[in-house]
Parts: C-alpha cells; structure tokens; sequence
C-alpha cells in the first residue's frame, strides 16, 4: 500500500492597521482588558459599523503577493454562532464571494519547488480572547472565564490554501514564506507567539491514491509546533491504517507540552454558521485603477530577492534562503556588501556567528549593536591578514558585546596578527630550543609534534602569530621543506 | 414549502430556544408559510436581474484608518452583570 499525506492550510494574520476594521479603536496588541473597546466592537444595539480601507488596501496587496484574482465585487456575510469571544453573536467575515480567490505561492524545498495553491485570501474581523478561569486553567472544566474585547474587530486576513501539500517539511516551509512574505509586504506583524500569525491545518492520509479521512488540526503557535503537530498527525493516522482501524472527521487539539493532538470536537456536530450577507455594509468593488496601482507598488517579494541573492552575489542555496527569509535580514545582507566586501564571506558570517550571537542574546537583527559596515570592516580585516579567522570570531564577539568598532578592538587589544617572519623566526628559534623532543619527533615525521610546536608559538604570541607564517617557519627549520 | 418538527428543533437548538412541543408545531406551522410565501416570491422570473445583498445603490463605503477614543473600561463594563477587574465575566463555556 502506498501512503501519501495530504494538508491544506488556513491562516490568520492580523493587519498591522491603525485602527480596528469597523471602527476607531485601537488594533495594536496588549493592554489591560477593554481599554479598545466601543458601542461598535462590543456590539451595542444600534451601533454601525463602517469599513476600514487601510485593511482592504493591505489584504488585496497580499492577494496580488500570492498571484490571486481580485474579485471585481465582494461582499461581508455574518457568520452566526454562540460564543462569548464575540459579543454581537456573530463575526463579520467574507463567506460566497471572497475578496480575491485562485492564486499560489511556491515553496523552494532545496531539490524541488511545491507549487501550492491559494484557494482564497478574505477579510475577516478577530474575536475577543477567552481566559479561562478554574482549576484545569483550560475550557473543560473552567468555574467561568472572563472576556476581554481588546481583539475584537481587529482586522485579519484569512488565506485558504488548496490540499497541495505532501508533508510537515513543505508545510513549514510554506508558512515561513507566507510570514516572510506579510513581513516585506509590511501589513502585518507576524508573531506566532502573540497570535498576530495563526494557522490551523487540515490532514489525510490517501492510501493507493484514494482520498482519507480529513482531520483538523488547531492550537500549532510556532513553526515548530505547526511541523510537529503535522509529523505527530501524520504518523498517527498512518498507524491507524497500517492497523486497519477507523480515522474519524474531526477537530483535534495540538498539545505542545505532551507532543500529542487530542480531540476536539466531532465535526458530525460542525456548527451551522447560517451565514447571510451583513446588511450594515456594502460591497466592496475595487477601482481597476486602485488595484492596477497597488499591483506596481509591491515590494521585492521573498522569492525574488531569494533568487537575486543566489544570481547577483553567488550565494548558495540554503544560505541566500536563511538570509532572505526575514527582511531584515536581508537588508542587513545589503548594507554589508555596499562596503565592497566579498558576499559569500558576508553571508557566512551573518548567517553563522552572528546569527547564533542574536538568537542567544534574543536581540533582533535590527538592534545588532554590530552594524553592517562593522561587519565589513571585520571581513576586511580578516582578507588582509590583520587577524585570523579564529580571532575574528573573538572579535566579532566583543564588538557585539561592546558595540565597538573591530578595528578599534583590534587596536586596543594589540590583536593584530605577527606576520612578519622575521619577528617570527625569533619565537620560532625560542621554542625549538626549548622543546627538543617535540623537534626531534618533528624532524622524525611526526605529524602531532607539528600541532604540538605550533601550540607553543600561539601560546608565545599570545595568538597573534599568523598560522601559515608559523607553520611555514617550523617545517624549514625542522624538516627542511615548507 | 413544509418544515418538518426536525427542522424546528434545528433551529431551535443554534438559537439556543427551549420549546414545548405546541410552540414546536406553532412554529412549524409558521416558518411552513414564510417559506411558503418565499417560494411563491421566486415564482417570479429574476434572471435578468442581478443577485443583490444590499438594497442601497452604494458601495465602496470606507473610512480612513485613524483612531477614535475608545470607551473607559468603567463605561464598556459598567452595564454587564458580571464584571471583573475590567474582564466580562461570562458562565463556564463548556
């Protein structure tokens, strides 16, 4: 029997607007509860309310950022259901006749490329956040739970994708660039952790080419989380099978903590949303003119700059990937390169040390106390043989610590290297004479003694002796060829 | 068009409605009528006409994304009947 694991994705992304998307509250994150609330939001008797176009003009940015059609006219329906998360009873979303539908957006696997198909992309309002309050600290079993607004009626954009991905690996990869995508469009802020960024995934298994029981899966709050939820799944059904038991349509609860999903709720009982047009809004018919304007004003996308990095500089694949899958990133790429250092060097540093110096110190790119022409000055100083590779790494170390210059910490520190042979020689001289068995085993052949005699001039120097000069030194002397 | 008694207790249940048995067929008897008469509308030959879901001749109303003071927490709170520390409190869900 031959498996084959199917996964469509749906995502949420709150718009990065000003205001909320029917009225003039606030849409930034946080803040004590209901501070961002009004008659509109709360979904007071008689209140209207009125159409954000910021949050349309974002969303149909994105459309055309995923190749999608823009629908010429579109509507807002209600979606009915009986939650406290939002206080009208029902959320304004889009249901028949989506803002924009049938695009793609193609994941680079490294040895292939996953075309994966764009459904729609809508817009929708947030709900309000639930906490629930009892001994589980979870819904089952809450005492009760208390609501509070601040979310509700922020913009989202909803983006369906078709059931084109073949496993957690591509589902991941797909998603980072979405996010990266929303990031250089500049409309959203793309935090899985806040929940600014939220996926949710539907899962089969086909066996023989023969479609399977589709499960969704929700709760995955980090890419991680989304990839292990998606493996966790995947494995799970396919024992199911392998089995011959039964998979159930369902909704089930990715547990991060225990690394399980669980079930949800039956999706027999999948509510009924009785959606019907919203009579408080009209539709939307975007001017050919707005959208034509809007078409020629988006950014470089990730993909295009992806393959500029790997054309224009000569990167390698999985690097020119890293860099350009956050644009900061990338920009921070660019600006280091502008002081003419070489790319490939450039890249290596950033995607290596100083990448790992960020992530510990939990410091965005944009705050990198080393700043891109730091960076050049360092490769700089490596090229023309000041420092060694190895000292660099301390270098770049203290400049990001320090927030001092390399050059400057080269000279303070008196690092730059003893290339100079003949102030070598002199060392070289010392430590043959003191180490005689060492020479001896040199002189023998003995590839350890090398390490070992070098060891003693870096310790001499302190560091300082450039390598290849030492080295060069030691086998004349020792072994009479270099 | 006839609703049956499933149907009633249907709706009734995404309504969160409890019914006795002599509203259920009450109401049968009348949604029955209104999508009776609903049918009867449609006898009408529309396809000429576009679908409408608004019937205003307007469109492409929006506003500019600028803030708008927000109500105190005291004001957006002040007439729930359960309230704390700003949050509505609202009965277990599940």
């Amino acid at each position: 029997m031959e498996y084959e694991t199917i996964i469509g994705l749906e995502i949420h992304a709150e718009l990065s607007t000003e205001s909320k998307m029917f009225c003039g509250c606030s849409a930034s994150f946080g803040g004590g509860p209901n501070t961002k609330t009004c008659p509109v939001c709360l979904g007071h008797p008689g209140s209207l309310p009125v159409t954000n176009m910021k949050a349309i003009e974002y969303t149909m940015m994105l459309a055309l950022a995923l190749n999608c059609e823009i629908t010429p006219r579109s509507v807002f329906h209600r979606k009915n259901y009986f939650y406290p998360d939002m206080p009208k009873n029902f959320q304004i979303s889009q249901y028949d006749i989506p803002l924009s539908t049938d695009g793609h957006l193609d994941a680079d696997m490294n040895d292939y490329v996953r075309k994966v198909g764009i459904t729609r992309v809508h817009i929708e309002e947030d709900t309000g956040k639930s906490i629930h309050i009892g001994e589980s600290g979870r819904i089952h079993g809450a005492e009760y739970s208390l609501e509070d607004f601040n979310r509700a009626g922020i913009p989202l954009a909803e983006i369906v994708t078709e059931p084109d991905i073949r496993s957690a690996e591509e589902a991941r990869a797909f998603m980072q660039l979405l996010r990266a995508t929303l990031e250089y469009l500049g409309i959203s802020d793309c935090k899985m952790e806040e929940g600014s960024l939220r996926c949710d995934a539907n899962i089969s298994v086909a066996v023989d080419g023969k479609l399977g029981t589709k499960v969704e899966i929700k709760n995955m709050n980090s890419f991680r989380s989304l990839f292990r939820a998606l493996s966790y799944e995947e494995e799970r059904q396919r024992f199911a099978l392998e089995q011959g038991g039964g998979l159930i349509q369902e909704t089930r609860h990715w547990d991060d903590a225990e690394g399980k999903t669980h079930p949800l709720r039956s999706k027999e009982e999948a509510f009924d949303y009785r959606y019907f047009p919203e009579p408080d809004l009209v539709p939307i018919e975007p001017d050919p003119e707005w959208v034509d304007r809007l078409r020629e004003n988006l950014p470089e996308l990730p993909q295009a700059r992806f393959h500029r990095f790997m054309e224009q500089f000569g990167l390698a694949r999985d690097i020119a990937s890293m860099l350009t899958g956050e644009k900061a990133l990338a920009d921070y790429f660019e600006r280091a390169v502008e002081t003419g250092q070489g790319p490939e060097e450039l890249a290596k540093w950033i995607a290596g040390d100083l990448s790992a110096m960020l992530r510990e110190a939990v410091v965005p790119i944009q705050h990198c106390p080393v700043a891109p022409r730091g960076l050049g000055e360092l490769v700089a100083l490596v090229n023309q043989k000041v420092i060694s590779g190895k000292m660099a790494k301390e270098v770049l170390r203290e400049a990001f610590e320090t927030g001092k210059g390399p050059q400057r910490i080269v000279d303070e520190k008196g690092l730059s290297q003893i290339a100079d042979a003949h102030e070598l020689e002199v060392v070289v001289d010392e430590v043959i004479a003191e180490n005689p068995g060492a020479a001896d085993d040199m002189r023998t052949g003995k590839e350890q003694a090398l390490k070992f005699m070098m060891g003693q001039v870096m310790k001499k120097t302190r560091g300082k002796a450039n390598p290849e000069v030492a080295s060069r030194l030691l086998k004349q002397k020792l072994i009479g060829r270099e | 068009m006839a609703i049956s008694i499933e149907d009633v207790e249907h709706v009734a249940r995404l309504a969160r409605l409890k019914l006795t048995e002599e509203e259920k067929e009450t109401y049968r008897r009348q949604l029955s009528d209104v999508l009776e008469h609903a049918r009867k509308i449609s006898e009408v030959d529309t396809s000429d006409v576009p679908p409408t879901s608004h019937t205003l001749p307007l469109r492409n109303v929006f506003r500019e994304d600028s803030l708008r003071p927000s109500l105190s927490v005291k004001e957006a709170t002040g007439s729930a009947a359960w309230a704390v520390e700003g949050a509505f409190k609202v009965p277990r869900i599940i």
